[in-house]
């Protein structure tokens, strides 16, 4: 029960290019990712697509599809209307290396300079045990960050970088404040990530808009849980004028906790 | 070589799931200058599609559980045809794996005393898998990625390699290419490490990505390697079946683990009618006993229900009652979950499934059942290793994971698969260091050859005409799928290898256009050669082993011949470009492992 629908796929590479026009018969129940497939094995088999899972779980097929950010393995193309053209783009934040294909090692720069997860010791008690022993609540209250499948739709879309290549330097985006998050809730880690954070990661320059928060495919809360709590811990330990006095007079090292 | 890159290595890794990145988190705290190199973008590996957990002996829910009852679940699993030695050292330190994984970063689900949870999973007598959530896998893969990153190995995303270096007898290296740009990138290295997954890619359905091409399996016969058991392939029972695009997708046998139960299309709990001879005694033979099983079964010492049967089982009961007539609308089985389960347990416990179904199919778990059935999903066989080094028969060149062969005989248990990408990549990074370490000169690399290869590759843009290297593959997978599948026989399977012949002979005709830049039709047509290898050793040992067992089911030779077959590996072996099958014997385990077998459960 194949229909025609219509395409415009952007084909190019670093120096340009443009939209072009497609006509490939759709199944039912496919996904944009599936007619990019047809797309390349019958008409285009130099069509440039990244992908892996095709469920959802790896987060290489992003694309902008009608202009919208998505993965395009979770996109149905029941979503559209039959007599619509359906246009499928490259995430534009990252340079384009061919076709639907970027750039997006700037991601992996930034998760290079991640201070590591550092654990406490095992308490006695553990080593008797040979585990570290732990709620439950405490990895619930991080299984959502730690769904992130990395498939950097939160970094497209952030206006801090979308629009402003300058900004690259010096922020790491929501990607990447979550998973500082992620460490810095970890009920064993001991590092303090939160001068970092501030100073080289531009913690600051998010004004908490939640472009970030409504692109995810994972639907985690990366403006209310993770970044809004990373700069009240920030603000905490900066501009707490006790803990700034505690510091000084060499008490109260770590308060991360509190 | 003016156009080539090169680099040199004490160890490289090709593949960065699970086994490849633990090798490589090994082989840099070894102290050897290490890289990996992988076809995607690191962290995308097929290792992030695990769902249902970890099988260690932990003895956290069961302390009765210890290394010899996962040993003796392992091996009974594959039938007996496991390496004994591979399936002891896997038990025995999966559960130390697994801790250190939390000393990394990961986290898994708990106990109420704040130890590790275990799940149930087919085939283990114990609740034995420690998992979080169902995204085990990607727990898994983060935290190793993040380990390599802190060590600072280099990593090559999204590069391909096209074939092993040999020096003499020994592994120099590998030659392959940078997708982004197409160009040729030479990696010399004193040691590598094969971690590149399965073959799934050779069939139609499948719950394998686009990287399951048999790289692995393919580079180390034509450096020489000796690989085993390519008969043994495993058909996952549970795939989602509907709508057509999803067809293949996994389900995890965690939903079973959890309660869920296979009813046909009449609602019966059909798993009851297909507890084989081979297990029964252990399987529960009414509802009543198996619901038992779940929460009471210290008490009660009720049986555990079939549904949790291996899976080479479970499938080709499905199977059968398709076959029957008593199948879904769409030619698979009910997985219900929603009648066993409040909704809460269900998303608590199964949240990507949730997902899953909810977004790619329309349904929702906690009210209908899945329709599932079987899907292509892990190749047991692969290449020979040196147990404890995991060296293979090539010096220097290693293999770890599901490339590798032996440890899950004819049919590998669900949650021994990350086990084992944990325990041997960790060995395999670690004997491939000292193996580097200890050499006293760098391989050297044959630069004719590095040419050789490399204008074979470029032959398929210099055709004006050809195959369509995309059309080819779909013909492959349509030819395994219809005569190497679930169900065999010797007709069937010899019209398959026929046609394999006629495809690589096309194959050497394809034609690619556009540039080497990130060019998908290029690297099908790379792939291709692969592919077409690894079918022809799936369909040629499948074809020789003239009895069933396993995930190996032969419709002209049903029974289990123990007095041949079960003594015996099917080597496979090149020589002089030729495909060769030889029968070998199995090793045999020691006396104090055999009695396991005899005693009294």
């Amino acid at each position: 029960m194949a229909t025609e629908r219509r395409f415009r796929v952007w084909r190019g590479d670093a120096k340009g290019g443009d939209f072009h026009d497609y006509t490939v018969p759709v199944e039912e129940g496919e996904v944009v990712l599936d007619v990019m497939h047809r797309l390349q094995a019958q008409q285009a088999n130099d069509l440039a697509v990244r992908w892996n899972c095709k469920a959802g779980k790896c987060g290489s097929c992003s694309a902008e599809v009608n202009g919208h950010p998505t993965l395009m393995c979770m996109t149905r193309m029941s979503d559209f209307p039959p007599d619509d053209v359906v246009t499928v783009s490259p995430i534009r934040t990252f340079p384009v290396i061919r076709d639907l294909v970027t750039d997006v090692s700037f991601n992996y720069e930034v998760a290079k300079r991640i201070v590591p997860f550092q654990p406490r010791p095992m308490t006695e008690e553990e080593k008797e045990a040979g585990s570290y022993l732990l709620a439950q609540e405490d990895i619930d209250r991080l299984q959502e960050f730690r769904k992130c499948i990395e498939c950097f739709l939160c970094q497209n879309v952030c206006h801090v970088i979308r629009d402003h290549e300058e900004n690259k330097r010096n922020f790491a985006g929501p990607r990447f404040f979550i998973r500082n998050a992620e460490l810095e809730m970890h009920p064993l880690d001991t590092a303090d990530r939160r001068d970092q954070l501030q100073d080289e990661f531009g913690l600051g320059y998010c004004n908490i808009t939640k472009c970030c928060t409504e692109v995810c495919p994972e639907g985690i809360h990366i403006t209310d849980n993770g970044i809004i709590p990373l700069k009240e811990r920030v603000v905490d330990k900066r501009y707490d004028p006790i803990a700034w006095l505690g510091r000084k007079i060499g008490f109260a090292k770590d308060q991360r906790r509190l | 070589m003016a156009d080539i890159e090169s680099h040199d290595y004490d160890v490289i890794v090709i593949g960065a799931g699970g086994a490849g990145l633990s090798a490589v988190v090994q082989s840099a705290a070894a102290g050897a200058n290490t890289a990996v190199i992988c076809k995607s973008l690191l962290g995308k590996a097929h290792t992030v599609m695990a769902e249902g957990g970890i099988a260690a002996a932990l003895g956290n829910v069961y302390p009765e559980d210890n290394w010899k009852v996962h040993f003796r679940d392992t091996m009974r699993g594959g039938k007996m045809l496991n390496n004994w030695r591979m399936a002891q050292i896997h038990a025995q330190e999966a559960p130390e794996r697994v801790l250190e994984l939390e000393t990394m970063g990961a986290l898994f689900d708990r106990t109420r005393d704040g130890r590790v949870l275990q799940r149930d999973f087919g085939g283990h007598q114990y609740a034995r898998l420690a998992h979080v959530g169902d995204r085990t896998g990607l727990e898994m893969i983060r935290t190793l990625q993040q380990n390599a990153v802190a060590k600072g190995v280099d990593v090559f995303m999204e590069h391909c390699v096209i074939d092993l270096l040999k020096d003499g007898e020994h592994v120099a290296g590998a030659l392959g290419y940078r997708k982004e740009t197409g160009q040729f990138v030479v990696w010399r290295a004193k040691a590598v490490v094969l971690a590149t997954g399965g073959i799934g890619k050779i069939y139609k359905v499948t719950s394998n990505s686009w990287e399951y091409t048999g790289d692995g399996h393919s580079l180390a016969l034509r450096a020489g390697a000796d690989i085993i058991d390519m008969e043994f392939v495993q058909l996952h029972p549970t795939g989602m079946i509907w709508p057509p695009s999803v067809r293949g997708i996994l389900v995890t046998e965690g939903v079973r683990g959890e309660r869920g139960v296979l009813r046909n299309s009449e609602g019966r709990r059909f798993m009851f009618d297909y507890i084989p001879e081979y297990f029964a005694g252990d399987y529960a033979d009414s509802e009543e006993e198996a619901d038992k099983w779940y929460t009471q079964r210290t008490e009660t010492g009720a049986r555990r229900p079939p549904e949790l049967l291996p899976r080479d089982e479970v499938a080709r009961a499905i199977a059968a009652e398709v076959e029957a007539g008593r199948g879904s609308p769409h030619g698979g089985v009910f997985l219900d979950i929603a009648s066993r389960r409040t909704p809460e347990e269900i998303k608590r416990a199964l949240p990507s499934m949730y997902h899953q179904f909810k977004e790619l199919a329309g349904v929702d778990i906690t009210k209908e059942p899945m329709e599932v059935g079987p899907t292509c999903h892990y190749v047991m066989g692969g290449v020979r290793t040196e147990p404890d080094t995991t060296e293979s028969s090539v010096p220097g060149l290693f293999a770890a994971g599901e490339v590798a062969g032996g440890m899950h005989g004819a049919n590998r248990l669900g949650g021994n698969s990350l086990s084992d990408l944990l325990v041997f990549g960790h060995r395999a990074g670690r004997y491939a260091a000292e193996h580097a370490l200890g050499l006293e000169r760098a391989p050297h690399i044959d630069d004719a050859e590095v040419e050789r290869l490399t204008a074979l590759a470029v032959e398929p843009f210099e055709r004006d005409e050809g195959e369509n290297p995309f059309e080819l593959h779909a013909e492959l997978q349509d030819t395994m799928q219809d005569n190497v599948g679930l169900i065999r026989n010797e007709e069937d399977m010899k019209k398959g290898l026929e046609k394999i012949k006629e495809l690589q002979e096309r194959a050497r005709r394809v034609r690619v256009i556009g540039n080497r830049q990130y060019n998908p039709g290029w690297s099908e047509a790379l792939d291709l050669r692969n592919l077409l290898t690894a079918a022809e050793m799936v369909a040629l040992s499948a074809l020789a082993r003239r009895e069933s067992r396993g995930a190996h089911t032969r419709r002209d030779y049903p029974e289990t011949d123990n007095e041949h077959f079960g003594k015996v590996n099917h080597v496979l072996r090149l020589k002089d470009g030729e495909i060769q099958l030889n029968e070998e014997p199995l090793p045999q385990m020691p006396e104090e492992l055999r009695q396991l077998f005899e005693e009294k459960r």
